[in-house]
């Protein structure tokens, strides 16, 4: 191969790489192109104040009202739910890992916690309908069919391990020096692993909680399996919900005509979601950056 | 690393774009062909069965069957890109524009009787029957947001929240049940537990003491240890009707029985595969739909069925008339004199 066609050639791939990765930019761009497009021509009919602070969503019906406010309340509380579940549990497990287990232990139940994550989102959907909802009936006898509670426990234990994995790497970057030192205090491994691995390796933790809390908002599946299907303004968690992606499923599967108000609905719905779920990630990015030993 | 991954993700891209590309041609061979039918979830589980009865006859042909709803099938029908379109209600005059317009015609089968059935929780031991206006009542979009308590809808029901399932809007189930309740089709509240799939809305009422919920009769029938249906009245000093199997052939469950359809694009007919299994289809459909949870249709009258599909008679029974059916599909196919 002479000099000049292996020249042509590393110039090509170089081309190559570049239109892929502006491939992906540019559908990027489109995306929220079109979600900006369609929220626009939404909001042209339907007044943003009225879609902000409505307090009935039924854009499909008779008597149509377009007050997003119901379902923002279903997708809220069902993350909640779930970052009860997570967090505590989450970090407690990675505290567990950084400070206690032995690499034995850690070399196999870190990749088990993370066996978590891989299970399909579908097969948690129908996990929480048909075992723990029938199970947490034993408890609470008013539990409906549909309701948020099952599918925000199961979420929670969907993202545990996000959570976990996340927040174990926080404290695994944690100068072992820091740790040494509290040693050298007289401290218990219980008070080194709250009084000084916790608080140094804080804003680790809350980047990994907010990148959790945007997960469990776009989490669709789960949701709309186990949730139920109604737009209720409601902090109840033992009634049937609708969450924004559940809508967006419910709309897309069904029968609204493209280009009508109704059909918009879903891209203004889907603009509110990407700009929660985008400024969580964007929040999340910029405490890991505080992160110590995370300084890129 | 980063820059190793891009054009990886690039190839997976194309390689992912691949089997589809394969999909498309193989679509055009007349064996391997796909029969899609799309339309109404209260339709699919008479159409599953068919398939899989087909299937076992036609060991070459595949049946997809999907549920987007009376709705979606039609549409999906009338833009061509579906060859049966499942169909619990006559297709309306706007769709039946729309596939004039897109040069779709299609044949029109009417091939069970389903019964709406109300239907509430076992352990609801109050509602002993619901007249057709106390549904009205319920359902009507005036009362959203109102109509909550059980006890409203009837001071001697308990004062306790009504949680309401019923089809979802894009439901022929949902065209029908309000268009005969509160009388203009569409008019419906909109504040309950709405789903295209009867399965949701049959789990819903089956795990909620205080639901009430409407569905096809073949959902009840499936799951009647989980639910018990509510015999309606459909005017005043008339009886209050059970839906069952022969209240929904003789008529006397009024005003929720129906004819349940399949549309046909006349086009796909031409295919052998599709003409067969819609042959196939209307020939046994009297024997399957009674284990599915249907009423089949009378013999006179599937053969008049048949006999338009020998005809290829193409349009609508119904003439694009929206809403409830004044007359009897007997006397629309011209097998009864009125």
């Amino acid at each position: 191969m002479t000099a000049r066609t292996r020249q042509l050639a590393e110039r090509m791939i170089e081309h190559a790489l570049w239109a892929c990765a502006g491939l992906s930019i540019l559908v990027t761009i489109g995306i929220v192109g079109v979600l900006a497009w369609e929220t626009a021509a939404f909001l042209a009919e339907v007044s943003p104040l009225a879609f902000l602070t409505g307090r009935t969503w039924t854009p499909l019906f008779y008597n149509q009202s377009f007050g997003v406010l119901p379902i923002v309340a279903g997708t809220v509380l069902v993350a909640t739910i779930a970052m009860l579940v997570a967090v505590p549990a989450g970090l407690t497990s990675a505290l567990y890992l950084s400070e206690y287990a032995s690499p034995q232990v850690r070399r196999v139940a870190k990749p088990a916690l993370e066996l978590l994550a891989g299970v399909p989102t579908v097969v948690y959907g129908y996990f929480a309908l048909l075992v723990v909802t029938p199970w947490l009936r034993t408890w609470i006898p008013g539990l409906a069919g549909f309701n948020a509670l099952a599918p925000g426990l199961v979420m929670g234990l969907m993202i545990l391990p996000l959570v976990a994995s996340l927040s174990d790497d926080a404290c695994t970057a944690v100068p072992r020096s820091l740790r040494e030192g509290a040693f050298a205090l007289g401290a218990t491994r219980l008070q080194a692993a709250r009084g000084v691995v916790l608080p140094a390796a804080m804003s680790g933790i809350s980047a990994a909680v907010v990148l959790a809390i945007s997960r469990a908002i776009g989490e669709t599946m789960i949701v709309a399996i186990a949730a139920g299907q109604q737009p209720r303004l409601t902090a109840n968690p033992l009634v049937p919900i609708e969450t924004m992606t559940t809508y967006i499923v419910q709309v897309s599967r069904g029968d609204v005509p493209t280009g009508t108000l109704e059909y918009r609905t879903i891209f203004a719905v889907g603009m509110l979601l990407f700009v929660g779920t985008f400024t969580l990630n964007v929040g999340s990015d910029w405490l890991r950056r505080r992160m110590p030993g995370g300084r890129r | 690393m980063r820059a190793c991954l891009l054009p990886m993700a690039c190839g997976l891209a194309l390689l992912s774009a691949l089997p589809l590309a394969g999909a498309c041609a193989r679509a055009a061979g007349p064996l391997r062909a796909v029969i899609s039918v799309d339309g109404s979830s209260t339709v699919y589980p008479l159409t599953e069965a068919m398939a899989e009865q087909f299937q076992r006859v036609a060991p070459g042909a595949r049946v997809t069957i999907g549920i987007a709803g009376t709705g979606g099938g039609l549409r999906r029908l009338c833009r061509g890109g579906l060859d049966l379109a499942a169909a619990s209600r006559p297709i309306t005059g706007g769709e039946a524009d729309a596939c004039a317009s897109a040069d779709v015609s299609f044949i029109e089968l009417p091939i069970a009787l389903d019964g709406i059935t109300v239907a509430v929780h076992p352990s609801n031991h109050w509602v002993r029957h619901l007249t057709v206006d106390d549904l009205r009542r319920l359902w009507r979009h005036q009362a959203e947001g109102r109509m909550m308590r059980w006890s409203q809808l009837r001071a001697e029901y308990p004062d306790r929240e009504i949680h309401l399932f019923g089809a979802g809007v894009g439901s022929g189930t949902f065209d029908y049940f309000t268009s005969v309740v509160t009388g203009a089709p569409r008019d419906s509240r909109g504040d309950y537990t709405s789903s295209e799939d009867d399965n949701t809305l049959v789990q819903g009422v089956a795990g909620d003491p205080y639901a009430l919920g409407y569905f096809g009769f073949a959902y009840y029938e499936a799951h009647q240890e989980h639910l018990r249906a509510v015999p309606i009245q459909a005017g005043d000093g008339t009886p209050a009707v059970l839906p069952t199997r022969e209240t929904i052939r003789s008529g006397a469950y009024r005003p929720l029985a129906r004819p349940v359809f399949l549309y046909v694009n006349a086009r796909s007919l031409d295919r052998d595969d599709v003409r067969h299994f819609v042959d196939y289809y209307t020939t046994h459909v009297g024997d399957l739909a009674n284990d599915v949870g249907y009423v089949p249709l009378d013999g006179r009258v599937l053969a008049a069925v048949r006999g338009r599909l020998a005809a290829r008679r193409t349009g609508s029974l119904y003439d694009g008339h929206d809403g409830a059916a004044t007359l009897t599909l007997a006397a629309r196919l011209g097998v009864e004199s009125r």
